[in-house]
């Protein structure tokens, strides 16, 4: 009787596993078809697009007319890309500097009025003064329309500085202590013990930063009236809003994009260059985001 | 700077004053000070420019004009809470947030029951690795996707809806659609990367337990019920409260970025009208108002959300 039971459930399991696989692809073809679809539209001329009129999955032949397009004004795309680059680089390598600076320093106990910055930076993760205020201060400080307005608003997470200060709690205080009996001061303890310890910390926080960079469009839409200065997430939005007839948000055009209304196939083809940068690397950045939603996840 | 480490055992015994700890760890606060000079002059130089939301400010007065301003007591908030829009902003904000939740929230639970269920070591890999993706693609790629997914020359939806003898049908343009596109989308997005902290507290439930429950006699989906979600139930039920927490923060960007004027209707929320008061019809202090009153009830819900947690024994996050 038991054995005929085990073989009814276990023929139940294999049952599930199966469903369970299936279940899975289902998942995996919704969540690629959308990205999928995006990449083959790129490739299908506007005369297929109307002639057809349908989604098209795959097309009939290869048009290349969309990057063709993209290629004759790669100035302006290549300067995009270079305003991307820039605030990602330097504004990766500030905030992953100041951050550090002020977790290392904050993560000593010893210190006095730490308990004060720390309730200072904490209540801005509940608390602030919202977009107007904000922009004020940016213009007042005579950031609009420079590529530091998209570095410095933004420049410290209290997020990522508080997950950067609960591992360096972690780092044993003995290690501290022979390198001050050896004469080392504080900044040289920072960088000869506590980073090298900390370098899995700092890799995710860093990438944090620098998707965070790669990806962000609203400060840029915010504080930057220039077109040429503008990065790409920007690019893209504005080609795709110059489409849509019904839009009415005209704050800034591009003018030399707008020049002909972007086809479904120039529009789909803009994403894919947005997007192609951040597909590559995903995969080998991906573990560190998980373990850095580990690392947050824990009490801070 | 040898003495430091001894020093900071005696100083638990005799009281120094400030100067003697600026000299000690002088260089500690040298690291320290860029950062709170960040957070002073970039988050609480903003806080103090919200008395504009108590006053008639004007841009064109510069930033001196917040000294000079006329009072204005509680005339915008009184405005905003009279306004035609203020029920509908309130309404849309919430119900994107809810129908968020509500959708996100039991998706994600089941997603990573199902993943964890996977035998083959490298197809689990591969659907995380899939499923996680779109959380990687910046919200205005998501924006661009959703628009191709939808527009009538070609999109998909329109195509099958023109397959089945239907005509095509301009989505972003009719408000009841609205609400549907963001919280679809919105799944689509973030399912696989919120079942991480699932996978996470299920990788933590004792194995025993299944053993025992197998010897019991305990199916799949029984040991599902009755050992893995009761094992997780801690880590379900502080998103959930985390999250209600957060209903009001509703992501504002999307909306801002698939949303026009035909659907303000549904989809325009406070984000969105705080955008347009302040930087489009630049009511500086009207639009800082509604952002204040905003943040205020935002904070409250945080601040009760995270409280039940504790009253709950559960840590909180903080």
């Amino acid at each position: 009787m038991a054995k005929k039971n085990r073989k009814i459930a276990s023929r139940g399991y294999r049952a599930f596993r199966v469903c369970n696989v299936i279940i899975m692809i289902l998942l995996m073809v919704v969540i690629l078809v959308p990205i999928l679809s995006v990449v083959v539209n790129s490739f299908v001329s506007a005369a297929e697009i109307a002639r057809r009129g349908v989604f098209i999955l795959w097309p009939e032949e290869i048009d290349i007319g969309s990057y063709q397009y993209l290629w004759e004004c790669r100035g302006n795309i290549l300067r995009a890309y270079g305003n991307t680059l820039f605030r990602t680089v330097v504004g990766t390598a500030l905030s992953l500097i100041v951050t550090a600076m002020m977790a290392y320093s904050l993560s000593k106990k010893y210190l006095k009025g730490r308990v004060v910055i720390n309730g200072m930076v904490f209540f801005t993760m509940l608390f602030g003064g919202g977009l107007i205020p904000t922009y004020m201060v940016v213009k007042m400080f005579g950031l609009i329309d420079s590529l530091w307005s998209m570095v410095i608003p933004g420049m410290v997470s209290a997020w990522n500085m508080f997950i950067m200060r609960n591992f360096f709690y972690s780092i044993p205080e003995s290690l501290e202590e022979a390198a001050l009996i050896d004469g080392a001061n504080q900044a040289q303890i920072m960088i000869r013990v506590t980073l090298p310890l900390s370098k899995a910390v700092l890799a995710t926080i860093g990438l944090f930063y620098a998707v965070g960079h790669w990806n962000s469009w609203f400060d840029a839409m915010l504080y930057i009236n220039t077109s040429t200065k503008l990065p790409m997430q920007n690019i893209l939005r504005n080609i795709i809003n110059s489409v849509s007839d019904l839009e009415a948000l005209g704050s800034e055009q591009f003018e030399l994009m707008d020049v002909k209304p972007a086809s479904t196939s120039l529009r789909c083809a803009v994403i894919v260059i947005t997007a192609t940068p951040i597909i590559v690397v995903y995969p080998f950045v991906q573990k560190y985001f998980v373990k850095g939603v580990m690392i947050g996840s824990v009490k801070g | 700077m040898t003495s430091s480490a001894l020093d900071k055992r005696s100083s638990l015994r005799v009281r120094k004053g400030p100067l003697f700890y600026l000299k000690r760890d002088w260089l500690l606060y040298l690291l320290l000070l860029p950062g709170v000079a960040y957070f002073i002059l970039f988050k609480y130089l903003p806080i103090f420019g919200i008395i504009i939301s108590f006053q008639n400010y004007k841009p064109f007065f510069g930033v001196s004009g917040i000294f000079t301003s006329e009072w204005f007591g509680l005339y915008w908030f009184r405005r905003f809470m009279s306004s035609y829009y203020f029920w509908r902003l309130m309404r849309n904000t919430f119900l994107l947030s809810f129908y968020s939740l509500l959708w996100s929230f039991p998706s994600a639970i089941l997603l990573a029951l199902l993943i964890n269920e996977l035998q083959n070591k490298h197809f689990k890999k591969l659907v995380q690795t899939i499923s996680y993706l779109p959380h990687f693609l910046s919200i205005v790629i998501i924006a661009g996707i959703i628009r191709s997914l939808l527009s009538t020359d070609g999109g998909l939806f329109n195509t099958i809806i023109v397959l089945f003898g239907g005509q095509p049908i301009y989505f972003l343009g009719a408000p009841q659609y609205f609400r549907t596109i963001y919280v679809v989308s919105g799944v689509w997005q973030s399912i696989g990367w919120n079942t991480i902290i699932y996978l996470a507290a299920i990788a933590g439930v004792d194995g025993s337990l299944y053993e025992a429950a197998e010897l019991d006699g305990a199916g799949v989906f029984r040991k599902m019920w009755h050992v893995t979600l009761p094992g997780i139930l801690p880590v379900i039920s502080l998103q959930l409260i985390l999250n209600v927490g957060n209903l009001l923060n509703v992501g504002y960007e999307k909306v801002l970025l698939l949303y026009n004027d035909a659907i303000l209707e549904t989809a325009d929320v406070i984000g969105t009208y705080v955008y347009r008061e302040g930087l489009q019809n630049q009511s500086y202090s009207y639009s800082t108002a509604v952002g204040l009153f905003t943040s205020v009830l935002a904070m409250v819900m945080v601040l009760g959300s995270n409280a039940i947690c504790k009253r709950l024994g559960q840590e909180g996050i903080w």
